[in-house]
């Protein structure tokens, strides 16, 4: 188990690091260099000027040394300054990442508990009527664009009721925990409804799949009621492959969180990378960037120790 | 889902001559008809297909032009000239509409073949020859699959192609917007049919055939053509249905964001660019676009599926 964690954490180590420099190249691809947008302020900079900024920050060299330089300075904590927030990157960061993370452990929650309701039930009796009916919920979740379920939903609930703000983190002057809570109702909705739709196709697969195994048809036949035997025999055998693709699909989670953010005007990560890519706050941008990577590796890291730990039928060699 | 169950052969079991005649195909298609949603979807996308290719011939026949924009007409209500009515910049809603549906389609489709033929190229390699080319394959495969796509497809889509040796009229052209965006989610988008070409490939390379084939001198291209892909063909065709799915969501979600088809070229996605204002002045032209994408990729889902039922005879009944 120690040496799988170590081969595992090393190449999750490897991927990171090999998307440092590819996400670092890409950077020196945006439009505009720092030098340039410098210039863009400060009418009557001359050539000669831009090009002793360029040596001075170092640009002028080849992308190797900038990309050796830049790591070194993020390996000794130095994650440099945010151009259009002027202020350190990891200050910018931080209240970024909380809104994220209350944004997308709330959309999650209610995933999980909507999707195990609605697997399950489905899978009581795979064709009825109610299975027809989840796996339409299904299908809706996982073809909707969720910009527009987003549109949709202000559009009903923000323009038309009245009874939700389309936008924005929190009143002025208010911000209390309700006010925060009305504010993030619709975009949790949102990336709720958009995620529910994959997780209950997995759970209702899982369910069937565990239902037929032997070990069901020998609790049958013991007498186990039918709903002892899904709730107790199947549910926590089917467990082990859905706690896995939920930590697998934490990287569209993101992806929904980014889309979602963008639409209610929330300051998170998504929202941040967005604006940082758009305004030319390349270390902004870059930084957040590599922490989204980062976090969705390390998802995938734990999904696979979550399958190891769970299913005792996985030797590791 | 119900299927109407087909007799095994038509003359009975045990008759000399009566062996069922029909192709597997034929079989297939049978099997598929019995699928109420996916024959469903198939007329809808259909329908959805003939739609948008009408866009031509529609405009000529109400003498009107989809390109033309008047600020004196934004915003009009759907009247005997503007079936739909007007947009903010005065343009027929229902032409775009339709020229929008075959730009989102074209790239769902060429982005699917393009990724496909790329994911199906590594399957095939890693699958038939396994060893340290599959394990390098997959773990390219796996990284991949671990990415967070949207921030990296928004990172691909600002690239500053002037950076890369375009000029800047070719960097900024409508067609190199096209291209780019089929190409950056093809990029992204071929590890979910590799994966599932390996696995088919890992299983068909042990049947006696390819044994034979490979004895009688035949070589590895020859094998992997003739014996392998025919015989993976049924799960490589469900993979396809589904990325095209996926494809039309990525392609809206990025032309929405701004990263994906340059107006003026109309996409489902980029007719919601302005969406924030449309949802005060226009609601219904906020409704629009987005239904036609959630109709057109719920029902690609639907087929998918169908399809996956079709062709699995083991598969639910």
């Amino acid at each position: 188990m120690l040496s799988f964690i170590t081969r595992r954490l090393l190449q999750t180590l490897v991927v990171l690091l090999v998307m440092s420099f590819v996400i670092y190249g890409l950077m020196g691809l945006m439009p505009g260099d720092p030098v340039d947008i410098m210039a863009a302020s400060q009418p009557g900079m001359t050539p000669e000027v831009m090009a002793n900024l360029r040596a001075i920050y170092g640009l002028d060299q080849p992308l190797m040394v900038r990309y050796a330089r830049w790591l070194m300075a993020v390996l000794s904590g130095d994650f440099g300054f945010s151009r259009t927030h002027a202020r350190p990157v990891l200050e910018v960061l931080t209240p970024a990442l909380l809104q994220t993370c209350k944004l997308m452990l709330a959309s999650f929650t209610f995933s999980v508990i909507l999707s195990l309701v609605l697997g399950v039930s489905s899978a009581f009796k795979p064709g009825g009527w109610i299975d027809g009916f989840v796996s339409l919920f299904a299908f809706a979740g996982i073809s909707v664009p969720i910009f527009w379920l987003a549109l949709v939903l202000i559009l009903t609930f923000a323009v038309g009721l009245q009874w939700l703000p389309a936008s924005g983190m929190g009143q002025v002057g208010d911000f209390g925990f309700w006010d925060q809570v009305r504010h993030l109702a619709l975009p949790v909705l949102a990336l709720t409804l958009a995620n529910t739709g994959q997780f209950t196709r997995y759970v209702r697969a899982a369910m069937i799949e565990t239902l037929q195994m032997d070990f069901i048809r020998t609790a049958r036949a013991k007498g186990s009621g039918s709903r002892r035997v899904i709730f107790v025999h199947a549910l926590r055998n089917a467990m082990v492959p859905f706690v896995t693709i939920m930590a697998l699909s934490f990287g569209s989670l993101f992806s929904g969180a980014l889309v979602t953010e963008t639409m209610f005007a929330q300051m998170g990560m998504g929202k941040m990378i967005y604006d940082s890519i758009l305004s030319n706050d390349f270390n902004l941008a870059l930084i957040g960037l590599l922490f989204a990577t980062f976090t969705t590796l390390m998802a995938n890291l734990l999904a696979d120790l979550a399958y190891v730990a769970l299913d005792p039928r996985i030797r590791l060699e | 889902m119900s299927t109407s169950d087909e007799p095994v052969a038509q003359g009975g079991y045990g008759k000399p001559g009566a062996a069922d005649t029909r192709s597997i195909w034929a079989l297939r298609w049978r099997r598929f008809r019995g699928h109420r949603t996916g024959v469903a979807s198939l007329v809808v996308l259909a329908v959805l297909v003939v739609f948008c290719l009408m866009a031509g011939p529609l405009e000529a026949w109400r003498g009107i032009d989809a390109t033309q924009t008047d600020l004196f007409k934004r915003y009009q209500p759907i009247s005997a000239e503007h079936w739909l009515g007007t947009d903010d910049a005065g343009r027929d809603v229902l032409a775009r509409l339709m020229y929008g549906g075959q730009v989102s389609l074209l790239v769902g489709l060429l982005a699917t073949v393009i990724g496909g033929v790329f994911g199906v190229s590594l399957g095939l390699l890693a699958g038939y020859y396994g060893g340290r080319l599959d394990n390098a394959l997959m773990r390219l495969t796996d990284g991949m699959i671990a990415l967070p796509l949207l921030p990296l497809l928004i990172v691909l889509g600002a690239v500053d192609l002037t950076k890369l040796g375009f000029s800047a009229e070719a960097a900024h052209s409508q067609s190199v917007a096209f291209w780019r965006i089929i190409l950056i989610i093809a990029l992204v988008d071929w590890t979910a049919i590799a994966r599932i070409v390996r696995a088919a490939t890992l299983s068909v390379k042990e049947r006696d055939y390819v044994s034979a084939a490979r004895g009688s001198g035949a070589n590895a291209l020859y094998i992997m053509a003739r014996h392998i892909l025919p015989n993976t063909i049924t799960p490589i065709i469900v993979a396809f249905t589904l990325t095209v799915g996926r494809v039309i969501l990525f392609e809206s979600v990025l032309s929405f964001l701004g990263f994906g088809i340059v107006p003026p070229t109309p996409s489902w996605g980029n007719m919601l660019n302005n969406a924030q204002e449309l949802v005060t002045t226009a609601p219904a032209l906020a409704i629009y676009p987005g239904l036609l994408i959630f109709i057109t990729v719920i029902a690609v889902n639907f087929l998918g599926d169908a399809m996956q039922h079709a062709f699995d005879p083991r598969s639910e009944k």
